[in-house]
């Protein structure tokens, strides 16, 4: 989009001499035009092509990297993504309903832990669960690094679903718990049949953006120190770069990340689109 | 007995004093209608009846049980008291058969087969088992709001209350959503209508209640509190929604 052309002409009644409007406008497009290929014939001109094929797209390297890009490191990533998405989808409701408890210190427990899971980087917190044996020597998080991810990626993406579980809860009319309860059902009752519900449907969309946020979180599962069998894309692609000495695995294992969340964010928006279009 | 009575009833919210001593009773069989302006009081003191809201003093006995005793089984009592709101409040994510049989199932805890049945006679008697099927979203506010009426009806209620059932409606839609309500009224159902519809008062209702300011200020037949009001007040209020305009 043009930036020059969005300019407001000046509110001037006489016809100013010069140029038109539209003749201006004309004019700096074709300036941001040129501006573009002059860019482009320097980088073709400076870079050095073959060297960069050599590096990036070695097909020979990106080869030895298969069937396990697939069958191991992709399939670690979704489990690790998986089962860290059901923890937080579960933690986020806990914490939703409790910040909405009439019991005051659940409201502060769910609004601290909030705070504080939100406000940590995730690899802080990865970096922590790793270092949970020093602390506690003997102590094991159950499940091994499928444990230690799913409850990292868990106590990560459990504030933020939180958030979106409460707004998804604030935005079911109030006559529905009204209504719930005046057929005698408790509030509880209610709750997982009338209400969460509703919510969940509201929040669908944000929480497949979540879904393609922990997705790419999932890498950070290196840090909790994999073996060959546990390993994901990220450590994957780097562990077969510096074997073959080439930086076109890091690269694979990029792509592979886009061959998921592509079409998720693609579906989020979709979701997004059609429930704006049903309000 | 009465199906319902009142006592002393205050309720405030926080220095907004809304009810302000309230006293009348509905006995079984009765219809009874509440008229009076916007913001005296009527959803309010209908929402006490079945505890939606919490009264602040006063007592409300419904089937000789005191709600406001606080070691009473509300839901328990909620169970006999159905409710039709201005809004319908239909569950949106729920088909009709599921709106008409959740709570007869989770709360009564009837058999699947018998929920159905009762969801089939009760749709059937507002007029609309052909849509049993259908999504709340895709029927018409008149339809939703009998809907509701089945629903309410299904759990086998000793009281109904209605909150201006038909004031979210078109005109043309109000017709039908009042004869089930007519016809429920003749099979004999305990009824307490908040309303502004004169003529469903004048025809159906056994007693009349005007409310203004939070009080009750006129309690009688219909063809005394509308057609021969003795307050002021009363004389005032039927004026304007009589003859709208003049
Ligand atoms: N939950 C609440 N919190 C605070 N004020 C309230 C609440 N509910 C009702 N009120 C106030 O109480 C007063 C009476 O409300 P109520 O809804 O009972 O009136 P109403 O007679 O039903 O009026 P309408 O004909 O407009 O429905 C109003 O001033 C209203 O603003
Ligand atoms: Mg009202």
């Amino acid at each position: 989009m043009s930036v020059v052309s969005e300019q407001q002409t000046p509110p001037s009644a006489e016809p100013r001499k010069g140029l038109s409007p539209r003749k201006r406008q004309r004019i700096s497009r074709g300036i941001q035009y040129a501006v573009l290929v002059v860019i482009l014939v320097v980088l073709i001109a400076l870079a050095d092509w073959k060297s960069i094929s050599q590096s990036f797209f070695n097909l020979d390297v990106a080869r030895e990297g298969l069937p396990e890009l697939f069958t191991v490191a992709l399939k670690n990533t979704v489990i690790y993504t998986v089962s860290g998405y059901a923890a937080g989808f579960v933690g986020g409701l806990l914490l939703a309903l409790m910040r909405q408890s009439s019991v005051a210190p659940y409201r502060w427990l769910s609004a601290i832990y909030i705070e504080i899971f939100r406000g940590l980087p995730a690899l802080v917190i990865f970096l922590m669960i790793g270092s949970l044996p020093l602390a506690f020597p003997g102590f094991h998080v159950p499940g091994d690094v499928y444990g230690q991810a799913a409850l990292g990626l868990g106590l990560v993406s459990a504030a933020y679903m939180a958030e979106t579980f409460r707004a998804g809860l604030q935005a079911v009319p109030k006559g529905q718990m009204e209504a719930a309860r005046s057929l005698g059902m408790p509030y509880m009752r209610a709750m997982v049949s009338i209400i969460i519900p509703q919510a969940i449907r509201i929040v669908i969309p944000p929480l497949t953006n979540e879904l393609v946020l922990l997705f790419k979180d999932s890498s950070l599962v290196l840090f909790l120190g994999v073996t060959a069998a546990q390993v994901e894309l990220a450590k994957f692609g780097n562990d077969q770069a510096s074997t073959f000495a080439s930086p076109t695995p890091i690269l694979v294992s990029g792509l592979t990340y886009l061959l998921i969340t592509i079409p998720l964010g693609y579906v989020a928006r979709r979701l997004e689109a059609r429930q704006g279009a049903h309000r | 007995m009465s199906t319902v009575e009142v006592k002393n009833l205050h309720k405030s919210f926080g220095s907004l004093e809304v009810l302000r001593g309230v006293d009348f009773t509905v006995e079984s069989g009765q219809v009874v209608c509440i008229i009076g302006p916007s913001g005296s009081g009527k959803s309010t003191l209908l929402r006490c009846v079945n505890l939606l809201e919490q009264p602040t003093s006063g007592t409300v006995i419904v089937d000789g049980v005191d709600l406001t005793d606080p070691d009473v089984d509300i839901d328990a009592a909620r169970r006999r008291i159905g409710m039709v709101f201005q809004q319908f409040n239909l569950f949106p994510h729920l088909t009709v058969r599921r709106n008409v049989t959740i709570a007869q199932e989770r709360v009564l805890k009837r058999p699947k087969e018998e929920c159905d049945r009762i969801a089939r006679e009760n749709l059937e008697k507002v007029g609309l088992l052909a849509k049993i099927d259908a999504y709340p979203p895709q029927l018409s506010g008149g339809q939703q709001q009998r809907v509701a009426i089945a629903r309410a009806l299904a759990m086998n209620p000793s009281l109904m209350l209605f909150d201006e059932p038909t004031s979210a409606l078109d005109p043309e839609l109000v017709g039908d959503v009042l004869s089930v309500m007519r016809q429920l009224a003749e099979d004999g159902m305990t009824m307490l209508v908040v309303t502004h519809e004169m003529g469903f008062a004048r025809e159906v209702a056994d007693r009349v209640v005007f409310m203004d300011g939070g009080v009750i200020v006129e309690d009688g037949p219909p063809e005394q509190v509308i057609a021969d009001p003795q307050h002021e007040r009363t004389r005032e209020f039927l004026k304007r929604v009589l003859h709208p305009g003049v």
